[in-house]
């Protein structure tokens, strides 16, 4: 599914990223746990072509190299990003927004773009397994949200577009217990053969619910240690010390 | 290149200008320059009565003591009134306007290609359109059809010769002909616009509208419209705009009177989109219009809603007097400025009733180097108790050359009345079209949506017919179909 290569990102002359090297195969979901400031979120960026974040080496998508492309093409490729901070959006009905996305993605696709009656009823299915109330969609997009429904908006979002690879940059972060639950069914539920998972993490618990098949540390721009999922529990109990210099 | 350096770019690229294109057609000759001769060509042209050719020769006198003002925010070259053309109309047209079946077909054409066909049976059936053309109206459709309900939809030139009781009494009671100086300028030499009456108690069953396009070179236009809506009555009316791209400036001063007797509702719509001049700035519209509201009787209510999207400069401000006690006024703006653009736009609301309420919308988006003005008044007059404002003015930047201003100046001379002011102004972030793009729209799609979501108040208040041309116009899809 994604193959990157000796990736090198920097912003604003700063290099950040520093020679990465990650295989995810179709299927797998790979964790990445790392201090503050270790360049977790700039690699989703970069992942997502972000403008401002140079970056040289080679990110191949299904066997092609991406690095050329800009964030639209990417997205209408299949690459979702579950925003760390998703951004507010004032006068923008989340409805609206959703439903743009949805058709901007389904006619990049080829496929037929929804009316007005249809959306509603998939959004409908979609937002109550996720329990969204919604009375949140007739809302502008994340605009006055709390933390943890700015989070459940990402999962909704990324719920409708069912893309291939799905970066989550610390979804977990602000959900509270049952809300924690809610979304790690929605992404369990979005997990087949076909579709792959790199999850950006600072605990262990989420990890309880969503099973990695892989734990990566990442430490100063690059991944330091590799190995499954008991990795995250050895990192919860002894911190990263061990692993960065 | 930034995120948002490169929107500039897209949307000045995509800004070519769609009714830029000029109507090969023989014109009548006329005299140049501003002269009492001009006044009296114009006067026979439109075979008017005496009085009307008195009351612009009464308008040139008063002009020769005014000055032109120089207060507005965007500065134009000083104009030379001597080197215009006051009158531009096709031959075929000598002899006054014709039924609908024997306009020009170069004309017609025209205004097909404009999407504004003149024959009725194409026509959306709920619109009756006044055409003007350069300085003539040359087709009203669906006129006979209104006068069976005893409602009179013309142009001024033909209100002139044939409801002279009508104009005499409401021409200029709202804007006096001294009003200042471009009024008065307009008031000597003004061509054609439309003139609508509304009987008491008619509730007009069609949306009224004008479309005003110039054609000729080195021609001013003169609009003049006025809208009578009697007791109890309502109507709505709309006008579209559009001219030529041609490398020099040119002007439309229009004059544009509203009176609402006793319990009568107006609710008056601009989509403005004349030629804005080309990305560096060279030639489009000026657009000096004074537009007033008189909300004379009780209880009567006047609405401008305008989405002001073209010219180079567009200087007015479509203002409310609410002289009659719980009058109300509305004013809801969109001022779209790109490039070198520049707009100094809002309103003015004048209590002098008891309650009277007057809301105000406005939306100014600036892009590329363009210069975006609101500048607004709320005036509460002493007897005027009880009376309530409501301000909201928000500004939209798209890069960082463009400027946005508020100027508000609020007199509350009454205490027990409340005037409220809200502004913010914001930008669109290189993170809000990240997110978006991450979601699959182009950057155009992103702009759009955003925009959109910021106008959208203001959109909502069009009719649907100018609606989707507003929308298209703003180059966005209108929210609220979902949700
Ligand atoms: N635009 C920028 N200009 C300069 N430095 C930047 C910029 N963006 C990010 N950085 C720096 O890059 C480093 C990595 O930031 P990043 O957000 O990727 O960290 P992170 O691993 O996601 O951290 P956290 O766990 O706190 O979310 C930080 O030191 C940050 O300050
Ligand atoms: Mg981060």
């Amino acid at each position: 599914m994604i193959d990157i290569k000796n990736l090198k990102v920097s912003v604003e002359d700063k290099d950040i990223i520093k020679g990465l090297n990650l295989k995810i195969n179709k299927g797998e979901v790979h964790a990445i746990m790392g201090p503050n400031g270790s360049g977790k979120s700039t690699l989703s960026y970069a992942l997502s072509g972000k403008e401002g974040y140079e970056a040289e080496g080679e990110i191949n998508y299904n066997g092609e190299n991406i690095l050329e492309l800009n964030t639209e093409e990417r997205a209408q490729k299949g690459i979702f990003l579950a925003f760390q901070y998703p951004i507010e959006i004032p006068g923008v009905f989340t409805n609206n927004f959703l439903r743009t996305s949805l058709n901007a993605v389904r006619k990049a696709k080829g496929e037929k773009e929804l009316n007005a009656v249809e959306f509603l009823n998939l959004v409908k299915e979609k937002s109550q397994k996720l329990k969204i109330d919604k009375e949140m969609l007739s809302r502008p997009l994340n605009v006055g949200f709390s933390g943890g429904e700015k989070k459940r908006n990402e999962i909704l979002q990324m719920s409708l577009l069912e893309p291939n690879f799905i970066i989550m940059d610390e979804t977990d972060s602000g959900l509270d217990i049952d809300a924690l639950k809610i979304v790690s069914n929605g992404v369990n539920a979005m997990r087949s053969p076909e579709r792959s998972f790199l999850i950006i993490t600072h605990y262990q618990r989420l990890l309880n619910y969503i099973k990695p098949d892989f734990v990566h540390v990442f430490s100063d721009g690059k991944i330091v240690e590799s190995g499954d999922w008991k990795l995250a529990l050895e990192l919860e109990n002894d911190g990263y010390a061990k692993f960065v210099s | 290149m930034s995120a948002s350096d490169e929107i500039i770019q897209q949307y000045q690229d995509r800004s070519e200008y769609d009714h830029g294109f000029v109507t090969d057609i023989d014109t009548i000759e006329v005299p140049k320059g501003l002269s009492e001769e001009t006044i009296r060509f114009i006067s026979k042209q439109k075979k008017e009565p005496q009085w009307m050719l008195d009351w612009r020769l009464n308008a040139y006198n008063r002009l020769q003591k005014m000055e032109e003002p120089d207060w507005q925010k965007p500065k134009y070259p000083k104009i030379n009134y001597q080197d215009l053309y006051y009158y531009s109309a096709p031959k075929s047209f000598k002899d006054g306007p014709k039924s609908l079946d024997e306009i020009d077909p170069e004309i017609k054409k025209t205004y097909d290609k404009l999407g504004i066909p003149l024959e009725e049976q194409k026509r959306l059936s709920g619109v009756a359109v006044d055409a003007v053309f350069d300085s003539v109206s040359v087709a009203t459709t669906f006129k006979d059809k209104l006068k069976e309900i005893g409602v009179i939809f013309c142009s001024i030139s033909e209100a002139t010769r044939e409801h002279p009781e009508l104009v005499k009494k409401y021409l200029g009671s709202v804007i006096p002909v001294t009003d200042h100086f471009f009024a008065t300028l307009n008031s000597a030499v003004f061509t054609d616009g439309s003139f609508v009456y509304i009987p008491p108690g008619v509730r007009c069953p069609m949306e009224l509208s004008t479309y005003f396009r110039i054609n000729a070179q080195n021609t001013g236009q003169f609009e003049r419209t006025l809208i009578i809506a009697d007791k109890d009555s309502y109507v709505s009316y709309l006008e579209g705009c559009t001219a030529p791209m041609r490398d020099e400036n040119q002007l439309h001063a229009a004059n544009v009177e509203l009176v609402a007797l006793d319990g009568a509702e107006i609710k008056y719509s601009t989509v403005q989109n004349w030629y804005p001049g080309d990305k560096e700035g060279k030639g489009g519209i000026y657009n000096f219009v004074t537009k007033r509201g008189d909300c004379r009787g009780k209880n009567s209510k006047i609405s401008w809603t305008q989405v002001e999207t073209g010219s180079a400069i567009t200087w007015k401000y479509p203002s409310c007097i609410l002289r009659g006690d719980n009058s109300q006024g509305e004013f809801y703006s969109v001022a779209i400025t790109n490039n070198f653009q520049k707009a100094d736009t809002g309103t003015k609301m004048i209590h002098l009733g008891k309650n009277t309420k007057s809301k105000i919308i406005s939306k100014g988006i600036s892009a590329g180097q363009a210069d975006n003005t609101y500048r607004g008044l709320v005036s509460v007059h002493p007897k005027a108790t009880g009376s309530k404002n409501f301000t909201q003015c928000d500004s939209l930047l798209v890069g960082n050359k463009c400027g946005a201003h508020t100027v508000p100046y609020i007199e509350n001379k009454n205490s027990s009345s409340e005037v409220e002011h809200e502004a913010t102004t914001s930008k669109i972030s290189d993170d809000q079209l990240f997110y978006c793009r991450q979601r699959g729209l182009n950057q155009e799609e992103a702009v759009s949506l955003i925009v959109n979501g910021f106008c959208k108040e203001v959109l909502q208040q069009l009719p649907m017919e100018f609606a989707v041309e507003a929308q298209k116009l703003v180059g966005i899809s209108l929210e609220g179909s979902v949700g």
